[in-house]
Formats: C-alpha cells, structure tokens, sequence
C-alpha cells in the first residue's frame, strides 16, 4: 500500500521510526498590535476602497437597512441566514429572499440574484478583509455566485488583522468545514495584465460597518 | 545544451513582442512585491521569512509524524486521505472514484502539482471531461500549453491569440476586448460550475493540526471547485505542511505579497473536511491525495531537501534576469525560473536536461526574495557539480576536461604561468589599446568561437604586473 510505503520512504531518508514524536516547536508567532476602533475603520476603509471595494459606515441598524434598502431598490437579493440581518430587518425587505436552508434552492438563487447579503464573522482592519465562517447561519454561496456582494457587519466585529483572528480561533477546522478570507471585489489579470474585476466571485463588494 | 533548450530560448529572444509580455508582466509583479515587503509597510518581513524558513525546515525534518497528524484531523472531520505515489496512481484514484459516483464533467482550480501530473490528459482518455476553471489556465488548455508563469498561466497570450482561441473552440463571434472574454470565460465556466459532479483543486498549504487545506486565489474558481460540486479532491505535494494553523499568520503575510505584491489574495480558503451537519453548501465528500511523485528521493538528501520548502509564489522568476530573458517556455518542464532550474534535475534526473543548473548568472536575486529563504544560488552550484560529475563519467567534453587541467597545471606553476602571458600578449592583436571584439583566425574555431562570439577582450598590457613589479 502506497501509504506505508511512503511514510517507509520518508523515515529511512530522516533516519526516523514509527511513531517517533516531533521534537516541541516554539509557541506560534502572533502578533497582536494595539489600535483603537477609529483607527481600525479608517484602515479598514482605506484597504478595501484601493482594492475598488466600498465602505458604508451606518451608526444605527436602522440606517443600515435604509442603506441596504436604496442599494437594492429595483433589484433581487438573497440574504443569508445571519442574525444579524433580522436584527437590522435587512432580511425583512421585500426585495430580499431569505430564510434558505435547502442546498439546491439556495444555489439556483444565488445563480440568478443580483446580490448576496452577508454579515460576516469578522473583519480586518489592516488588509480590509470579510472572514465568512460557513455555518446554518451563512452559506457559501451566498458571498460567491451573485454579481455583488454587500456584507454588513457590526463595529465590534473588527479586528486588527490575520494575528488576532489566529488568536481567536486557533483551530478553525474544529468548527466549521470552510473559514473564508475575502479581500475585495474578485479579480483577473489574466489577459494582457489587464485588470477586470467580477471574473468568476462577485466585481463589487460593499461592506457596511454599524455603529 | 539540447537542441530543443537551445532553440526556445532562441524562439524566445526572437519574439519581440513575447520579450515585451514577460518583461512588463514580471516587472508588474516584482514591482509590487517590492512595495508591499517594504520597511514602511512590513517591519518584520525579515523576520517572517526566518520564520516560515524555520518552520518549514521543521516539518520537512519531521514529516512522517506531520503527515500522521494531518491525517488523523481530516479523518476526524469526515475526510479521507490517500496516498499516491505518482501520476498514475493519483489519476487511478481519481478515475475510480468519477466512476463509482457515476462523474462526468470535472471542474479544476490552477495546481502546480496537477501539471506536474499530466492529469487532464489521463481523465480525457478515460472519457471525463476535465475542464481547467482560472482564466489562465483555461486559455491554456484551450491552446493544449503549458502554464507560462507559476502565477501568470497565460501571460505570454495576446488578447488576439485570445480571441482566435474563444472563436475556435467556443463557437462564438470573434471578441477582442479582454473585459469582454473574461465576461465570456465567466459565462461559459458558471454553467460547468453548476453542472459538475467533481471539483479537483491543488494546496497551497496542509495545516497539520487542523486537517485543513488551504488555497489562495484571486477569481473565485478555487471557492466554486471546492464548494459547488458534490466531491471535492484536493492533490497536493506532501512537503505542503505547516504545522500548526496559527503559523497562517506568518505565510499568509508572505505568500500573497511574495506572489502578486498584495497583502492577501482576495480569497484565502482554510477548507476541512465535507460540509458539517447544518451547514447550507459545501461538498459532500472530501479527499485529500498526498503524492510523493519524488519527493521522498529529494528528502532524502540533506543539502538539498530545502527545495520542497517552495510555497509556488513565483517571486525568483519575477527577480530572475535568466527568466525574463527566455521566459517560461524554454524551460523543459512545468516548473520555471530558478525555482525549476533546481526542482526539474531532481524530479526528472540530471539527464533531463544537463544545461538547466547553468542557465543561471547565480547573481543570487531569487535567493533575495525568497519567502521561505532557499538558498537557490548555492542549490544550482551544487546541481552544476553534479552534472560536470556525471560528464566525467560518462566521459563527455573531453576537450573541456582537458583544457581545464592544462589551465590548472599553468596556474600551479608560476614560471609556466610567465610565459604562456608573454606568448599571448605577443600574439595578441593590438588595437591601440581598444578593446577586442575580433579574434585572429588562428583561435577562431569550434568551441573558442562560440565562447569568443559573446565576448569581447580586454587588450593585452605592455608589461605584465609581475614584470612592472621587478622594474619597480
């Protein structure tokens, strides 16, 4: 059987045997900064507006439904199951689908929505980035299929970067079977080195922070 | 040198427009790089790759027990692993699976490891249609190539040859504009995403002690490969370990920097297992294959088994004046640019292509910008002495041997050493003290032709130095 052969392999060429432990590694490195909240939003901006993302900062739930609300006007969106999102009513407008939980119904949805509403486990504040745990409460596709994206996340949400995600979730695989880093609109320059935004994920990403 | 070697790199060099395509595009990349590594934006980016570098050598020392680890943690959350020894056993693998799930189209996210395979070809022969889903590849594949670039699979296509390839092989109207073929290749890849019953993606990394796959995109293909269809195949190298997910803090700040100069690629995915009870989407089942395809043989020597440290960013092709000059293509196998000059003659045997390890002016740029700090330079030296090992075996360039020894023998003993720099200042042409572009008839032949026909000459001095030193 190849495995046993392969890890046969292995040792003879480490001079180890079976079942012989790794020697201790040193802690992992992390590093978390101190930065206060406005510090955080105005770098949070900042990144993800380079990347051609848009940043909407809401101080009530209400005002971010009235935002969310204007956004989609006239269009479809599917919204996934976050609490957030009842709480601001989000998942309430009427241009809005949500409350999904069967597989094939979310899929041909997402295939024919023009936006994807999420909330979003986190956000980082040094490389602008959504990180979406998959769970009942949000689906993967939701933040893939449609043209646009729009997340809307609370500011307590907002962590200073990779470090202090890390440190909050050690072992993310222990939770769920897909944790998503997303960093702006998706992006191709795969002809000619010529930037195109919406290749195969959603070309706008719109996050808006509330409170 | 072979034939074929030769003759891409002069295909290449010939190329105008190919030579302005690879310059711009690697220059694009190494610029970025350079900004995002910077003092200013990354203070401990020294660091960092001590750190990747470190850890990287740690697993590589200790991979049995890593690999155990990873599989305990996939098995735990509902994944299977399987080993593989090579290409054929990764692409048995993947064959008997589509045919007991009864699979026919699979879609594909760009891996290194899987070119390294040949494994579309092997799926088309049994019937299953394989379809390569990140824009590049998927021009590609289409014109039957070889990736160009680790991160930049087509960068040697023009949007015309793109638009030849979409109107030959997609039955469309002819389209120039590259906005307008990405919209087209998104349409025409949406509807595979949706139908396929196998989604096969590489690795950027394997977290050990989380049983986790991780992969770093900019499209969104990997996330649709890996979350759309019902099965989801990672194949990855063995020598992807990392063991521990926290240790995601110090190569996610290198890797997407070291690649593309961004800070993260728009989508990192740290996948585990298929989706958990209550999650919407996600596959059903989830496959982890290891594949050796060599690497314990290249594990197994000491000085050398910092290749497998390699993350695939591609910054040492960017950083390379040997790559920019004769681009992807002329290297003989998937793998290009410096990184390829040392992992080809280990995969494949020094044989493959003995003049590899040479092209090369060792200027040390890729060792400079190496994430994870392999010392590339110091590799392709000792490749070099490898090869000459294996000439003197075989008995090759004898007259190369042989001048080599009368140039030592002249060099050990000074007196010999004198005269032979009489005779060839005597016999040297003299320019007025201009340097020598042109060489008399007498030492115009065979390989002293071709060595001359790049060179020119300083013009021999008046008095040699040891001459001078008597006068003085």
């Amino acid at each position: 059987m190849s495995r046993d052969h392969i890890l046969h392999r292995i040792r003879t060429a480490l001079g180890r045997s079976p079942g012989q432990a790794a020697p201790e590694l040193p802690a992992p490195r992390i590093r978390i900064p101190l930065v206060d909240m406005e510090s955080r939003i105005a770098s949070f901006r900042t990144r993800l507006e380079q990347l051609a993302g848009r940043v909407h900062l809401a101080a009530t739930p209400e005002e971010a439904r009235a935002f969310v609300a204007d956004a989609i006007a006239g269009k479809c969106a599917v919204a996934s199951n976050a609490p957030y999102l009842v709480e601001c009513g989000i998942a309430a407008l009427p241009e809005v689908r949500s409350g999904v939980t069967d597989r094939a119904e979310l899929r041909e949805l997402c295939a024919t929505m023009n936006f994807g509403i999420t909330s979003a486990d986190y956000i980082l504040a040094d490389t602008g980035t959504l990180v979406m745990i998959s769970s009942p409460r949000e689906a993967r596709m939701i933040s893939l299929l449609p043209p646009a994206h729009i997340a809307v996340v609370p500011r307590e949400r907002i962590l200073t970067g990779l470090d202090e995600l890390f440190s909050l979730h050690p072992c993310p695989s222990g939770e769920t079977s897909s944790m998503v880093l997303i960093t702006g609109p998706s992006r191709t320059a795969d002809i000619e080195q010529i930037l195109v935004r919406g290749v195969h994920g959603p070309g706008e990403v719109t996050v808006v922070i509330v409170g | 040198m072979s034939i074929e070697f030769d003759r891409k790199i002069h295909k290449t060099l010939e190329d105008a427009n190919l030579q302005l395509a690879v310059y711009t595009a690697t220059a694009r990349l190494k610029d970025g790089r350079t900004e995002v590594v910077s003092p200013a934006e990354l203070p401990d980016y020294q660091e960092l790759r001590t750190q990747a570098h470190d850890l990287k050598k740690h697993v590589m020392e200790n991979l049995d027990s890593y690999l155990e680890e990873f599989e305990r943690n996939v098995e735990a959350h509902g994944g299977h692993v399987v080993y593989a020894k090579d290409a054929t056993e990764v692409a048995d693998f993947v064959v008997g699976l589509a045919k007991e799930r009864g699979a026919h189209l699979i879609v594909k996210g760009k891996s290194m490891t899987s070119e390294e395979l040949d494994l579309n070809e092997r799926l088309e022969h049994e019937g299953l249609e394989a379809v390569e889903t990140d824009l590049g590849e998927f021009i590609v594949q289409l014109a039957h190539e070889r990736p160009y670039h680790i991160v930049g699979p087509s960068l040697h296509k023009t949007r015309y040859d793109v638009a030849d390839l979409f109107t030959k092989y997609l039955g469309i109207e002819r389209e120039e504009v590259p906005e307008k073929q990405t919209a087209i290749a998104r349409g025409v890849l949406r509807k595979k995403f949706l139908a396929a019953d196998m989604g096969i993606s590489g690795a950027n990394m394997l977290v050990a002690d989380s049983g986790a796959v991780v992969l770093v995109e900019n499209e969104g293909n990997i996330r649709l490969t890996t979350s759309a269809p019902k099965v989801h195949i990672a194949v990855a190298g063995i020598e992807k370990l990392i063991p521990r997910a926290q240790d995601l803090a110090v190569f996610l700040k290198l890797l997407a920097r070291s690649s593309t100069g961004q800070r993260l690629s728009v989508y990192t995915s740290i996948l585990s297992g298929p989706r958990r009870p209550g999650e919407i989407d996600g596959p059903e089942e989830f496959y982890v294959v290891l594949l050796d395809n060599g690497r314990t043989r290249l594990l197994a020597d000491r000085a050398k088994r910092q290749s497998l440290y390699c993350l695939r960013c591609g910054a040492c092709l960017n950083a390379c004046p040997v790559y920019r000059k004769i681009g992807g293509h002329s290297f003989p196998w998937v793998y290009s640019g410096p990184i390829g000059a040392i992992l080809t003659p280990q995969f494949l045997g020094l044989g493959h292509e003995p003049a590899l390890p040479f092209a090369s002016s060792l200027c040390g740029a890729c060792k400079e910008v190496c994430p994870v700090k392999i010392e590339i330079p110091e590799l392709l030296l000792s490749l070099r002495g490898e090869v000459r090992k294996a000439e003197a075996r075989d008995r090759k360039n004898l007259l190369e041997r042989l001048s080599f020894r009368l140039f030592a023998w002249i060099m050990t003993h000074p007196r010999l050493y004198e005269m032979a720099g009489r005779v060839a200042a005597a016999t040297a042409p003299s320019d007025n003290g201009a340097w020598i572009s042109k060489v008399p008839a007498l030492m115009n032949f065979g390989p002293l032709r071709t060595w001359l026909s790049q060179r020119d000459l300083p013009p021999a001095p008046r008095k040699s130095f040891r001459e001078l030193w008597r006068l003085r």
